[in-house]
């Protein structure tokens, strides 16, 4: 009779862990930052048609980076999540955190207990009334769910990135301002990312009831300016 | 999630099966057995820049008037609307589930489905509700939008087997709909501009009101009256109160003048009737 061979816990998760960054890594990233007017959601994606960042609900929208089927596929359950709660309940009990929670579980359970752990990192954005109601939600390829203030970023080269949007933050800034810091720090001090290399998009602090809407290539290049 | 092959795609209603949601067809006729709120008559008229939908405000159960402001037209999404007749709960559900299968698909797909694919769609949930129909609960909606790709505006009708006719002019459903499209029929030109098309649409409902004791006039004393929106290619805009109110008004003063009072038109409270003793 053969024996499995042992295999320590720590390393089984290290081994997973290592594997989802890995795979995390060879994407470009994405940055979610706060500006007066609502949340700006802007990534390096030279496709015009295969989205990085997209529409759950009315207040609430979807990121990711890593593997495209994934994330899609995170997408998706959470637009199926939203709306099934929006229908039984009401659209005003459809918010950030428990679906945050909901895809949390999800990716914990998968990287548990599937042979593969998702390659992806996801965020879920909520634009509130006001500023402090504002929410970004970034959860990572294990489960991990971390609550963000002003920006968060996704991706590889999060900690580089993060460190220049820092240096670079205001509270004051305008959609322009945002945007143009975000962009500035995504593309790092060597190159320059151009309107037509990015996807854009933003939760808009409005009366109307959906407030996702997507900046297009004119738009992203006045805005850039 | 669901595993590739039982994913319920970009269907809101699907989704609700596989979840147990969809709400249940009776078991057997409520016809004389409940009294079920009913909404009435509503109305499309294509014009110039798109369509012009508009509805009643009155529910009845029997010959009671369960509600006097009830909605019977809502935008179905940017560029459509539908309106309702029939059995009010189940239609009030069926618009509620229309609305929300469009954005699902949207939000799924990433892109809006076409104008003939929504009119499709709502066939589709119109024939799913033939069990209840059958036991006394029809729905019978209206549907219009502006046909972004035709650059038009677009109208269909349906019966209560999921049945869609496309209609080219106008379309009319529910008790007073008879009278209100006889009206439309006769006042309907080619290229009406908005405001001539507001007028033949409250007009229409107006004479409706008039015949059928289930469609509801406009309610001076309480300040309600029905609901005109347009859809055009900015999309679906509801005539705000004071607009409507005004057009009414225009309406009645117009009908009032037709009906001038005049002495011994109406045989009871002429002082010459027939019991007069000469």
């Amino acid at each position: 009779m053969s024996m499995p061979f042992y295999v320590a816990p720590e390393q089984v998760m290290k081994d997973r862990a290592d594997y989802a960054r890995k795979g995390i890594a060879r994407g470009r990233s994405l940055i979610a930052a706060v500006y007066d007017q609502g949340i700006v959601i802007c990534a390096e994606n030279p496709s015009s048609t295969l989205r990085k960042v997209s529409e759950i609900y009315d207040r609430i929208a979807f990121a990711g980076v890593g593997k495209y089927n994934e994330f899609d596929q995170l997408r998706i359950a959470g637009v199926r999540a939203a709306d099934l709660k929006g229908y039984a309940y009401s659209r005003e009990d459809v918010d950030a955190r428990s679906l945050a929670n909901q895809y949390a579980s999800i990716l914990g359970q998968i990287f548990t207990h599937e042979m593969k752990p998702m390659e992806v990192e996801i965020l879920v954005a909520e634009v509130g009334q006001t500023r402090a109601d504002d929410r970004l939600f970034h959860i990572l390829y294990d489960g991990t769910v971390m609550d963000e203030d002003d920006f968060t970023v996704l991706g590889g080269e999060a900690e580089a990135i993060n460190t220049r949007l820092r240096e670079a933050w205001s509270d004051e800034f305008d959609l322009t301002g945002a945007l143009r810091a975000s962009v500035t720090a995504l593309a790092g001090p060597d190159r320059t990312l151009g309107a037509a290399e990015l996807e854009a998009a933003v939760l808009e602090r409005t009366d109307a009831r959906r407030a996702f809407r997507r900046l297009e290539l004119d738009q992203r290049a006045e805005l850039l300016g | 999630m669901f595993s590739p092959h039982d994913d319920p795609g970009p269907s809101f209603a699907e989704l609700l099966r596989r979840v147990g949601l969809e709400p249940p067809a009776p078991a057997s006729s409520l016809d004389g057995v409940l009294a079920v709120t009913h909404a009435t008559t509503v109305v499309a008229i294509r014009y110039a820049d798109g369509v012009v939908m508009a509805g009643d405000r009155r529910a009845t159960s029997g010959n009671l008037i369960s509600h006097r402001a009830m909605e019977k037209v809502f935008a179905a999404d940017r560029h459509s609307g539908v309106a309702i007749a029939g059995a009010a709960g189940p239609a009030m559900d069926m618009v509620k589930l229309f609305q929300l299968q469009l954005e699902h698909y949207e939000k799924v797909e990433a892109s809006a489905l076409s104008l003939d694919g929504k009119a499709n769609q709502l066939s589709t949930m119109v024939r799913n509700h033939l069990p209840a129909a059958m036991q006394g609960l029809a729905v019978v909606p209206l549907f219009a939008g502006y046909d972004q790709a035709r650059h038009t505006g677009r109208l269909f009708q349906y019966d209560v087997t999921g049945g869609r006719y496309e209609e080219s002019n106008f379309a009319s459903t529910g008790s007073g709909s008879l009278h209100a499209s006889t009206v439309i029929k006769l006042g309907f030109r080619e290229s009406l501009n908005r405001i001539e098309t507001v007028d033949l649409a409250i007009n229409a409902l107006f004479t409706a009101a008039d015949d059928d004791s289930a469609t509801g006039g406009p309610d001076l004393v309480r300040g309600i009256y029905p609901t005109v929106a347009t859809i055009t290619e900015d999309g679906f805009e509801r005539l705000g109160e004071v607009e409507i109110a005004e057009r009414f008004g225009a309406l009645v003063e117009v009908l009032a003048a037709r009906e001038a009072p005049s002495r011994g038109r109406l045989p009871e409270t002429s002082d010459d009737s027939g019991d007069d003793p000469r």
